[in-house]
């Protein structure tokens, strides 16, 4: 079937059944989503599909005809980090790093409907997630200072747009 | 005018004029006022008492909204009539109960009138209050009495006319409220009595498990079979049960102490927070109400019960192959359900073998459409169980030939009808009543494992 991810489509030659994570990371070759439990309970395989934050080693192939999926390499690179991305590197939120990228992708799909979330909406959409190594502080914090840099950052593109 | 409107009209009159009679029969007058007794001066021991009598009743679980103080009121409660919204029932002198006497708090539980006088709307259920002795009222006086005092006025409820006219009620309680305390049945033991007292008034558990007739009054004839909560169909607890493996008073005594029964699973939805309150009353209670409900369950047919057997041996082993009715549904659910739901791992973090699930063999499909959209949350600071919901990565359709699917395969019931729009209908609802509904603060969860990390 067709899968639309980041943008562009793929062709892809896997049972209906497969789940997603097993397609990004084996056939496309996109490994910021991770393995963890296998079973839709630590969060560490999230992307995002149609804006909502999905647990993709728990999403079957098949309900994902005609839908777009974006994974962390979709947001931004290393050479251009997208805003959310920037902010967990310049508070430092990641220890061991494996359950990050998944944080940053709920925590974008928060942003993208809720761009000023408090501490306590950050938390309660997060709650899915676990990290053992103990950045939640700075998890929170990185979050807040996306908000804020999406913020400025379409702010400026406003600007420059106006000029 | 049509027909349904003239009818309607009808009603609205025979209601009306019932009502300005049974005004006149059912009025009663205001109690004074009394400056707000101190905490201290009740005794500690009928505090505790209160303490495990009001967990029972599940009181909290109405009387306080997710984020707000427990007790201060505010959650909405949705009726086929319109929204109520649960009253203040902290010590606040203002905007609670705190100037009520003992009198006023258990003329309200007996006869649903507030300390005014005004008739109180029988979402609050006092037509199973009526059954508490004397003896327990105080009891839960003397624990809402000695709770935080939280400044929280009443939301104004949303009902239409003539609804909204309190009067109205004295009518429905004419009808409906029927006076005296429990008696009990001399030719039971004890253990039994206790029981029926506990699940026919302060645990009102027909309240969502027995069917309600077009007034909202609970259909005795009825009586457990069950009924309607938050958009989640309260099972039938009686001979009518679903459960593919019948329940008895062991495996209701562990359910209902511990909120998970191997052969049963995990409660959740509402009932997830009437055991979490089970959690904390004596063994005693628990246990007394499993009887007597074991009993209303009544014992099982023999097909019934070799059946049972059979689906325990089929999930103790392998699981059996599937005949695939619904290609969709059957890829759906070996990739979203199955590596849970046929891991070997022992319940509650696992997730029951289906074959055993009442929600699977239920008539109704509302919860299977609930617990796919919204899984299972974890409690905060416990270990629980938790399942993900697919509420963001599956279509209604999708859901739907999920439902299909489990229901052919695992259940020896006809297929559901109209299941897309249920699951349509419980995504509206679902979402709605998660951001109003206390969470349970502990279990389900092994109590072997509490104090583990």
């Amino acid at each position: 079937m067709m899968l639309k991810v980041n943008g562009r489509e793929h062709q892809v030659d896997a049972d209906p059944d497969t789940p997603l994570l097993y397609v990004l990371r084996d056939d496309l070759g996109l490994n910021a989503a991770k393995f963890g439990c296998g079973l839709g309970q630590c969060g560490a395989c999230t992307v995002i599909v149609d804006g909502n934050a999905v647990l993709s080693c728990v999403t079957p192939l098949l309900l994902l005809e005609g839908r777009q999926v974006t994974t962390l390499e979709g947001l931004g690179s290393i050479e251009a980090p997208a805003p959310i991305q920037r902010a967990f590197m310049e508070e430092q939120a990641a220890q061991c790093g494996y359950c990050i990228a998944g944080m940053m992708m709920r925590a974008q799909a928060l942003l993208q409907k809720n761009p000023k979330p408090t501490d306590d909406d950050i938390r309660a959409e997060l709650e899915p997630h676990l990290c053992r190594c103990g950045t939640h502080m700075r998890i929170l914090r990185a979050v807040h200072r996306a908000a804020h840099l999406m913020q400025t950052a379409d702010a400026s593109t406003v600007q420059r747009s106006a000029r | 005018m049509t027909k349904s409107r003239i009818i309607g009209s009808a009603v609205a009159v025979l209601l009306i004029g019932g009502a300005i009679a049974a005004f006149a029969i059912t009025w009663r007058p205001a109690i004074s006022a009394i400056d707000p007794p101190a905490p201290q001066s009740f005794d500690k021991a009928l505090v505790s008492r209160g303490r495990d009598l009001a967990a029972i009743g599940n009181c909290n679980d109405c009387h306080t909204v997710r984020g707000g103080k427990y007790f201060a009121g505010g959650l909405p409660v949705p009726t086929p009539f319109g929204t109520i919204f649960s009253s203040n029932i902290t010590p606040e002198p203002e905007t609670g109960i705190g100037r009520w006497p003992e009198a006023a708090f258990r003329r309200a539980m007996r006869r649903g009138v507030d300390r005014d006088g005004r008739h109180l709307y029988p979402t609050f259920p006092y037509d199973h209050f009526v059954n508490v002795t004397d003896e327990d009222d105080r009891a839960l006086y003397a624990y809402l009495m000695t709770r935080e005092p939280v400044r929280a006025p009443a939301r104004a409820n949303e009902l239409p006319f003539p609804l909204n006219q309190r009067f109205v009620i004295a009518g429905w309680k004419l009808l409906f409220l029927r006076r005296g305390a429990y008696r009990p049945d001399p030719a039971r033991s004890a253990e039994w009595n206790r029981g029926a007292y506990l699940v026919e008034g302060l645990a009102h558990c027909g309240a969502c498990h027995t069917p309600r007739n077009a007034l909202g009054a609970e259909r005795l004839s009825a009586q457990f079979a069950g009924g309607e909560v938050d958009n989640w169909h309260a099972y039938a607890i009686n001979a009518q049960s679903p459960a593919p493996v019948p329940w008895d008073a062991d495996a209701l005594f562990a359910y209902l102490r511990n909120g998970w029964h191997p052969d049963h699973g995990v409660a959740r939805g509402p009932m997830a927070l009437v055991v979490s309150n089970l959690s904390e009353v004596p063994d005693s209670d628990v246990r007394a109400i499993a009887v007597y409900m074991a009993d209303v369950f009544g014992p099982p047919a023999p097909d019934r019960k070799r059946r049972a057997e059979e689906l325990l041996a089929q999930a103790k082993s392998a699981p059996a192959q599937s005949a695939k009715t619904d290609a969709t549904g059957a890829s759906i659910y070996t990739a979203a359900c199955a590596t849970c739901h046929e891991s070997s791992r022992p319940l509650p973090y696992a997730g029951i073998n289906l074959a055993l699930s009442t929600a699977i063999s239920d008539p109704d499909p509302r919860n299977a459409a609930n617990i796919v959209l919204s899984g299972v949350r974890p409690v905060a600071g416990e270990r629980s169980p938790i399942m993900p919901g697919f509420a963001a990565s599956m279509s209604d359709g999708q859901i739907a030939a999920l439902l299909n699917y489990l229901r052919a395969r695992f259940s020896n019931q006809g297929a559901w009808t109209g299941v897309e729009k249920t699951v349509s209908d419980a995504r509206r609802t679902q979402t709605v009543f998660l951001k109003t509904m206390p969470e349970p603060d502990n279990v389900p969860a092994d109590p072997t494992q509490r104090d583990k990390p």
